[in-house]
């Protein structure tokens, strides 16, 4: 009873302190709105419109028919012209262009000898005779504008005669569930909710009891019967709202601007959101305990975020990274939330899907609790 | 409760290789003002918080009410109360908010905490600083208000940590006249100063230097038992006369105030007065006069370095 009361106590004190510190009070609610509004419109997997220069050797009609087949497609757009080779490869070197495209001078010839074009009369098969009809030189350091062009490779040719294609029937039939146009930002929305949380959560706890040792209130407050365990907890109650403030900031405007919507329960979702944050608070509060001065509370926050963008899934898909790497994900609490609140809202799971993860975050919230409340003494030895 | 508030035998804190409190023996009698004096670094701070058990000690036993720390440490903290030598309340929260948020760490009712911060807000004149913020407020202010938090829960001993440091002189005579109004409610008060009026307030005092005991007991004892008396003297040339003397073996130390030179001659010499008259040395001297002597006389003979002196 006395022990409730004491953490209302901090909770109270904790909250009136907030709503002093404009800057921070300002930051709950700026972090999500700003970053999502940022990443939702920068990040895109899609890409369109690289700049690409063309180097047209053959300059006949067919060429230029061929320029604008691919310009149609919105992969690249040709924003230079060059009359040889090592002139696009210049700008390849300098960045003006990602690629150029080489068209060769018998370019005429090449499509007439093409399989795919049919003109041919036997139609041949031959290396010798059959020869790609142009080349793209492509900057190849960046994977992703290389996979991009690297698709235009099978681009079919019917349509330089604006014949229709050929009707090819695919190897495979690809059903896309869940995110059916292909739209990065519905898989970018609900990840960002983990990010954001890990940041502010860790950022806000393990300031926390830092910044009391800073300005010398520990002194005070470890001379009082509070429990370390009623100081650890009336630390994070409070964040907790803040965290779930942010969850509804982001998924709401993930839902009215980007069309991002939320099929899972929120009941679900309030679930695994409320374990990820405690699991965050918790371990903001193991590095609170850990760092003797904000600037170190705030490196070893750091150290934690980046592999939570970078290795959580994120960024790039859990399943591409080495088993070292996914080992070092498991850890993070990001990684876990990251599953389960894609489940929850894109893919309508429910919490029993998802229950290996929060198993987890609660592991994890239980364990930095205790591995706090013991670090923690009320003694300045 | 017992006669002794504190008792402490051979307290002893080490911080690898110096000890900052050594082989302290201390014994404060209950409802008394006990002073400890000493200059920065002596190792004040480090015995309070032993006695308050915030630090373990390395060495020796300590019994504070009644009960022996560091095991009982939890039990001792709601009889105490504990001003620390840094202003320790938060700064973004007003008057009100921070002796509310004490009271609610020590449980007090919602009805009752009310009375006592309006009765502690009235008995340290803060209550038209309510609503400031403990950041905005001066010095003495903020003592005020430190003391206010640390004697909220009524406790029966009270460490108080250079309260006086940030303090102007009329705000340090209030503050004692608080001081002695608590005392005589009977709480018992244990106060570190590096100031000796302040010291010479206190019922007993002990004298801390290098993290050593090196005297202690009622301030009017310790001056008459001091071994050493003290000879003011006039004379041209101060400063030549004041290094002159202090070569001599019987003079303990000797401290230039304005245009008079404060001596203390070991209480071997029989006649003090006589004998500085009789000196080569002194026969320049247009007035010779034995005075009291003064805490700081105790303390400059305790601690055997006249430290103005040199």
């Amino acid at each position: 009873m006395n022990g409730l009361r004491r953490i209302l106590a901090i909770i109270a004190k904790e909250l009136t302190q907030l709503r002093r510190d404009r800057m921070t009070f300002g930051m709950v609610v700026m972090i999500p709105l700003i970053q999502l509004l940022l990443f939702g419109f920068a990040i895109n997997t899609n890409i369109r419109h690289i700049p690409v220069a063309v180097v047209d050797q053959s300059n006949s009609g067919l060429s230029r028919v061929l320029m604008q087949t691919i310009a149609a497609t919105q992969v690249v757009e040709f924003t230079e012209r060059y009359a040889t080779p090592q002139e696009a490869e210049a700008a390849i070197v300098d960045a003006t262009v990602r690629a150029a495209l080489i068209i060769p001078a018998d370019l005429s010839e090449r499509v007439a000898r093409h399989p795919a074009v049919g003109l041919g009369s036997p139609p041949s098969t031959d290396q010798e005779t059959s020869r790609p009809v142009a080349q793209w030189v492509v900057d190849g350091s960046d994977t992703m504008i290389a996979a991009a062009i690297k698709g235009l490779r099978a681009m079919p040719l019917q349509e330089l005669f604006r014949q229709p294609a050929n009707r090819n029937v695919p190897t495979f039939e690809v059903a896309l569930y869940f995110n059916p146009e292909q739209r990065t930002v519905v898989n970018i929305v609900p990840g960002l909710v983990g990010i954001i949380l890990t940041m502010t959560m860790i950022m806000f706890t393990s300031a926390a009891i830092v910044r009391e040792r800073e300005r010398g209130n520990m002194e005070m407050l470890i001379n009082t019967p509070v429990r370390p365990m009623e100081l650890m907890l009336g630390k994070i109650i409070p964040y907790v709202f803040i965290g779930f403030v942010q969850v509804s900031i982001i998924l709401g405007l993930g839902y009215w601007v980007f069309q991002v919507p939320v099929v899972g329960g929120l009941g679900h979702l309030a679930a695994i959101t409320g374990l990820f944050i405690a699991a965050s608070l918790s371990l903001g509060l193991v590095i609170s305990t850990l760092a003797s001065n904000q600037l170190q509370a705030m490196q070893m926050t750091v150290f934690v975020l980046m592999p939570s963008i970078l290795l959580s899934g994120f960024m790039f898909p859990y399943e591409g990274m080495p088993e070292l790497a996914q080992h070092i994900a498991e850890v993070l609490p990001a990684t876990h939330f990251m599953r389960a609140v894609r489940g929850v809202v894109l893919r309508d799971a429910s919490l029993a899907d998802m229950s290996d993860d929060a198993f987890w975050l609660l592991g994890f919230t239980v364990l930095g609790l205790v591995l706090a409340s013991l670090r923690f003494k009320k003694r300045l030895d | 409760m017992t006669q002794w508030a504190i008792e402490a035998t051979a307290l002893t804190r080490r911080f690898g290789e110096l000890a900052a409190v050594s082989s302290l023996d201390l014994q404060v009698p209950s409802g008394s003002i006990y002073g400890f004096l000493g200059p920065n670094g002596s190792g004040k701070t480090t015995a309070i918080r032993m006695l308050t058990g915030l630090l373990k000690p390395s060495d020796g036993h300590v019994s504070v009410l009644g009960l022996s720390l560091p095991q009982e440490a939890e039990a001792l903290k709601r009889q105490i109360g504990y001003m620390t030598q840094r202003f320790s309340l938060y700064e973004d929260l007003t008057v009100w908010e921070n002796l509310q948020f004490v009271a609610r760490i020590y449980s007090l009712g919602f009805r009752e905490a009310r009375k006592r911060i309006q009765q502690l807000l009235s008995t340290y004149g803060l209550e038209a600083l309510a609503r400031q913020r403990a950041g905005s407020m001066s010095g003495g202010q903020r003592q005020r208000l430190a003391l206010a938090a640390a004697t909220l829960h009524n406790p029966s001993l009270l460490f108080l940590d250079e309260p006086t440091s940030a303090v102007d002189p009329q705000n340090r005579r209030d503050f004692w006249e608080q001081l002695f109004d608590l005392c005589d409610r009977g709480t018992t008060i244990l106060v570190s100063t590096h100031y000796m009026d302040e010291a010479e307030r206190c019922h007993r005092l002990a004298i801390l230097d290098s993290g050593q005991k090196r005297a202690d007991g009622p301030p009017e004892v310790l001056m008459a038992t001091m071994g050493a008396r003290v000879v003011e003297l006039e004379a041209p040339d101060l400063r030549q006369l004041k290094q002159d003397l202090l070569g001599l073996p019987e003079v303990v130390s000797a401290a230039q105030l304005g245009a008079r030179l404060r001596v203390l001659v070991d209480d071997r010499v029989e006649r003090p007065q006589q004998w500085l008259a009789g000196l080569p040395q002194a026969r320049m001297a247009t007035s010779l006069e034995a005075v009291r002597p003064s805490l700081e006389d105790v303390f400059v003979t305790c601690t055997g370095a006249a430290r103005e002196g040199q």
